[in-house]
């Protein structure tokens, strides 16, 4: 199955469900040069965020590790550890930072 | 004479003679009072240093640091403007005028004068006695004399088998001196045990291989030419060869100012002072070893100095205070035997009666001494005194279960766990500080203090002599909440039995199985993920998981470093580390090294650990760079993984001219015995080649110092932001024996600690610390050295190289791209700058606007190429 991610208004193939990792992620590379991290946790829900960690400016929040807090899903980055939820990309360690959120299908 | 002027006439001097445990001790209690704040306090040290934990003086040999065993707090001295004024003894006092004069010269005019100068080790009057080699044990400057003049072997005796002398004989042996004690009683420690329990230590020392000569006395020293002691001879006429003599006599109040004064001391010295320790001069006090006090006894222990210490300081203050005597008791660890006795260990009571257990297999004596009504009086206890935090508050009572179960080991009648719960509140649970069941039960309900360190900042219980720490950590109720994290209320020692127990191979089944409830199901977090994927892989050849970390669930497990078997770093670029076994590396792999790392553009860097570091890889360069280090002879070294770093070693015997083993061959074979190992934290190693300890072995989680007989095995040091010396476990092992000790020391390591713990914390964390570490890991006393063992073979046999078994698996190898839908594009956001010839992160790059727009870059999708 494909998985897409929704670009302003157009659905863009990324990769194979085959080519992930449950409780991993991977980084895609966006049309406009930017990057966003795609995951699928161990019941095989996918969320997509920005790739960028916003507290060090490096392209590496695909490569934290997720975890689940009451329910909501989230990745912690793996440099400075600063975790973000999943659907809307927003820090849970301090909400005035977030990065991008995009949504996810598979088709 | 110069006179110290400042202006006296409006605040009282209190003037402070000597700053030892005592002296500290009073300081404080000055300052509690507030009295601090209304006068003025001088405090006059001999000593180059401020006071520290005599008591513990011993404890520099394995490894605590002079500034670690200074006793006042940081900023102590400031807070409460007291003038300390180290290496500036008093050489008189003028009772007169109340001035003392100290040997600089300052004159200091007094108000209250209290002394507190302790005492001196007697030497007895031996011919030789001053010959170069010979010292006594009381200073640390004493200590760093001895480690000195030892440092060139050979064989040490100490004159005197009491407290101190076996105390001294401990640390000669440690410094790897063949040891002799002598002692003019029939048996040792004559003041502190009976003729069993001497016997009983007796026995247990000599199996150290300290040689014990009891019933002789010492008669002469005998110099060679150069003046360094030769020789000893006894009085049976009997010679013994030695280089070096410590004199542990006995030790003698220093009342030598108090009696230039006239001050009255006692016949056998000691300053005379009353119920509240002042002497005959109202103005004068005298606490602590160098004082006669009121009972007519002069202690050599430090509680009844703290008790002095008290009562002047609330004499001074203005409330009332009086110290009638002290109890004797004592435990101490001598040579690693249990020795303690308490109460009337003697039996001196009229009409009391003995209830004995004794078993010369395992060197365990005690003794009860009851009274015919069944009260508990007195004891002593040798090879065992665990029970003596127990029995000793039972003193004066009658005890709950009859005397005989209290002697007995636990198996053969013994009362399963006498808890201090059967103690009446006003038991005194730390006799060092004289706090009783009650005062904890109180820091406890209404400061909530909930761990022992909190009780022991409350309190001061616990913060003497240590012999009580065990009762306090059962007087604390349970810690509520101990799990790992939200997912899982098991501590990581228990998950680890579940693992091994259960077999469980994932973390979803372990999580779904014994989770918390509201986390079944769910997806873990970034602590028990990492930590569960450790244990599942320090288990894995024995519970039948995939050995590879990146391999079926555990994958997902890993932190970014292990998952790509590097670590990262602050530009999303890789590090490379391959292993250097101990160091020792030919000219064709450093070339290697510098030919891949010129050929991919890295910042190479010489680690601290002995290594060489290839820095700026893109994740997708991995791979590539790794195939031409594995066919080059190199594996992972494993930088990433909470697992063996390195095993640093220093040229040892083969080149250096003081080197008495081959420390690099033994390095080399730990370090790829050790190779792979997942545990709770990294794990460091370093071997030494003889004591200069080039290699800094005792920094280490394992260290190991070669002697002259074989190797010193040291564990839990610990460098970093809380540095720890490593302690000494096991002494002289032959290489087997020290694999053997190693190989059981990190299995029981991994199988209790908690997660991120090094086995520094580890060591100071577990109860029973070190000791227990010893019996578990030397004696076996849990049974469990076998499964250790087969555990470390397992691991051993299992062993394979990360990096060789990745980039042979094309599966492995398909997460190392930038991009799951670029595979071929390198990341744009990793870029470097030049500085001193070489790369580094362009973090301009980083800080930038969030869009990398830039140049076109090709993407390849499932459709085909789009060009943004
Ligand atoms: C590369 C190196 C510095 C260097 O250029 O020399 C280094 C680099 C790092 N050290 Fe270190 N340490 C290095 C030697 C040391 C040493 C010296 C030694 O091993 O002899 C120490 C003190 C000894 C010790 O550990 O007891 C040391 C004490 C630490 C600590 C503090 C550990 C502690 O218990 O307090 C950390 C933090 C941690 O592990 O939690 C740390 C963590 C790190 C981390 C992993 C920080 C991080 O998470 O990114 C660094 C990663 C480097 C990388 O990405 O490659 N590093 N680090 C050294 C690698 C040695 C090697 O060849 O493997
Ligand atoms: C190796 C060792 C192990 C011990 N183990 C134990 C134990 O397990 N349990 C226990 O209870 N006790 C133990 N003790 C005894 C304990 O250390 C002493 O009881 C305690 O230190 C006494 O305290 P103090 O202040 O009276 O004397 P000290 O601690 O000796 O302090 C006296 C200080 O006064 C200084 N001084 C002397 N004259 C002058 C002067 N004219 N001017 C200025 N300063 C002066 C001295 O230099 C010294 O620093 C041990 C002692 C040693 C040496
Ligand atoms: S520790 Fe000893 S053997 Fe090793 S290099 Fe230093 S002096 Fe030489
Ligand atoms: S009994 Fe010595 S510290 Fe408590």
């Amino acid at each position: 199955m494909t998985i897409e991610l929704l670009l302003d208004d157009t659905w863009f193939p990324v990769c194979d469900d085959t080519q992930l990792t449950p409780g991993r992620g991977v980084a895609a590379l966006l049309p406009d040069g930017s990057q966003a991290a795609l995951f699928q946790d161990r019941h095989g829900a996918l969320y997509a965020i920005g790739n960028r960690d916003p507290f060090t400016g490096a392209y590496v929040l695909s490569r934290g590790l997720i975890g689940s807090d009451a329910g909501r899903a989230y990745v912690a980055s793996p440099l400075l550890k600063q975790r973000f939820d999943l659907a809307t990309g927003t820090c849970l360690d301090d909400e005035t930072v977030s990065t991008a959120s995009y949504a996810v299908r598979s088709l | 004479m110069a006179v110290d002027t400042m202006d006296a006439a409006t605040t009282p001097t209190i003037v402070l003679v000597g700053h030892g445990m005592v002296g500290q001790r009073f300081l404080e209690a000055l300052a509690d009072r507030g009295v601090t704040e209304r006068s003025r306090v001088v405090v006059l040290c001999e000593e180059p240093r401020a006071a520290y934990d005599r008591v513990h003086l011993t404890s520099y040999f394995s490894g605590t640091t002079p500034d670690e065993l200074a006793l006042a707090e940081d900023g102590f001295m400031e807070k409460h403007g007291i003038e300390l004024r180290l290496g500036d003894p008093a050489v008189t006092i003028d009772r007169a005028t109340r001035t003392v004069t100290a040997r600089s010269g300052l004159a200091f005019a007094y108000d209250t004068l209290v002394l507190a100068t302790g005492s001196f080790p007697f030497v007895p009057p031996v011919p030789g006695k001053d010959a170069e080699g010979c010292f006594v044990y009381r200073t640390i400057e004493d200590l760093l004399a001895i480690e000195e003049y030892a440092a060139s072997g050979g064989t040490g005796t100490v004159v005197g088998g009491g407290l101190l002398g076996l105390e001294a004989a401990g640390a000669l042996k440690g410094l790897g001196l063949d040891t002799h004690v002598v002692e003019f009683a029939p048996r040792l420690m004559p003041v502190q045990v009976d003729e069993g329990g001497g016997e009983a230590l007796r026995r247990t020392i000599e199996e150290m291989g300290v040689t014990v000569h009891t019933g002789v006395g010492t008669q002469a020293i005998v110099a060679g030419e150069d003046g360094r002691v030769a020789a000893m001879s006894l009085s049976d006429g009997s010679t013994l060869s030695t280089g070096l003599v410590v004199f542990s006599a006995g030790v003698r109040p220093r009342d030598q100012l108090a009696r230039e004064c006239g001050l009255p001391v006692g016949e056998r010295g000691g300053i005379v002072v009353d119920e509240q320790c002042r002497t005959e001069d109202e103005a004068v006090y005298a606490i602590g070893e160098c004082a006669l006090a009121s009972d007519g006894r002069v202690y050599g222990l430090v509680a009844p100095g703290y008790e002095m210490a008290e009562t002047a300081a609330k004499m001074i203050a203005g409330d009332a205070g009086s110290f009638k005597g002290a109890d004797l008791s004592t435990k101490l660890k001598l040579l690693g035997v249990d020795v303690a006795s308490f109460g009337d260990a003697h039996g001196a009571t009229p009409g009391c009666l003995d209830v004995l257990y004794s078993d010369s297999r395992s060197g365990v004596y005690k003794k009860l001494v009851v009274s015919r009504e069944g009260v508990l009086l007195g004891g002593i206890l040798v090879g065992d005194a665990d029970s003596y935090g127990m029995l000793r508050p039972m003193t004066g009572s009658v005890p709950p279960v009859p005397p005989e179960r209290l002697v007995l080991p636990a198996g053969a009648g013994g009362p399963v766990e006498l808890g201090p719960s059967s103690l009446p509140d006003t038991a005194v649970i730390c006799s060092c500080h004289n706090v009783t069941k009650g005062a904890i039960l109180d820091a406890v309900t209404e400061h909530s203090c909930t761990t022992v360190p909190e009780i022991k900042k409350c309190t001061k219980a616990g913060t003497g002599c240590g012999s009580c720490l065990k009762v306090l950590g059962q007087l604390l109720p349970p810690a509520e909440d101990q799990g790992l994290c939200g997912d899982f209320a098991h501590t990581r020692q228990e998950l680890y039995e579940i693992v091994r127990a259960l077999r469980v191979t994932s973390f979803a089944a372990l999580l779904d199985s014994h989770g918390r409830e509201a986390a079944k199901g769910g997806e873990g977090c970034e602590i028990c993920k990492p930590a569960v994927a450790s244990v599942i892989a320090s288990l894995a050849p024995s519970i039948g998981a995939p050995v590879h970390v990146l391999d079926g669930g555990q994958a997902a497990l890993q932190d970014t470093n292990d998952h790509f078997l590097a670590n990262l770093q602050r530009n999303g670029s890789y590090s490379i580390v391959p292993r250097i076994p101990g160091g020792e590396i030919t000219p064709e792999k450093l070339i290697v090294i510098g030919e891949v790392a010129r050929d991919f553009g890295l910042y190479t860097k010489i680690t601290g650990g002995q290594r060489i570091d290839l820095f700026g890889a893109r994740v997708d360069q991995l791979p590539l760079i790794w195939t031409r280090l594995v066919d080059a002879g190199f594996e992972s070294g494993h930088a990433y993984g909470k697992s063996l770093r390195t095993v640093k070693s220093c040229v040892g015997s083969t080149w250096c001219r003081y080197g008495v083993q081959d420390s690099v061959k033994m390095a080399i074979d730990l370090e790829l015995r050790y190779r792979g190992l997942r545990s709770p934290h990294k794990l460091k190693s370093a071997v030494s080649g003889c004591a200069r300890e080039c290699a800094e072995a005792r920094g280490k989680d394992f260290g190991i110092i070669a002697t002259a007989s074989g190797w010193n095995l040291y564990v839990g040091g610990n460098g970093g932001a809380t540095p720890r010396h490593a302690d000494l476990l096991a002494q002289d092992l032959s290489d087997a024996e020290l694999v053997r000790l190693i190989d059981r020391f990190l299995m029981f390591y991994i199988r209790t600690a908690d997660r991120l713990e090094r086995t520094s914390t580890w060591l100071d964390r577990i109860e029973g610390g070190l000791d227990h570490v010893r019996d578990v890991v030397v004696h076996d006393s849990l049974g469990i050295c076998d499964e250790l063992e087969s555990l470390m073979s397992a691991h051993v046999a299992g062993y394979r190289d990360e990096w060789a078994d990745t980039i042979n698996d094309p599966e492995r190898l398909s997460r190392f791209v930038s991009f799951v839908n670029a595979p071929d594009v390198p990341d744009p956001s990793v870029r470097f700058v030049e500085e001193r010839d070489q790369v580094k992160p362009d973090l301009d790059l980083l800080a930038g606007p969030v869009l990398l727009a830039g140049p076109t870059l090709a993407i390849r999708t499932l459709e085909g190429t789009v060009t943004a």
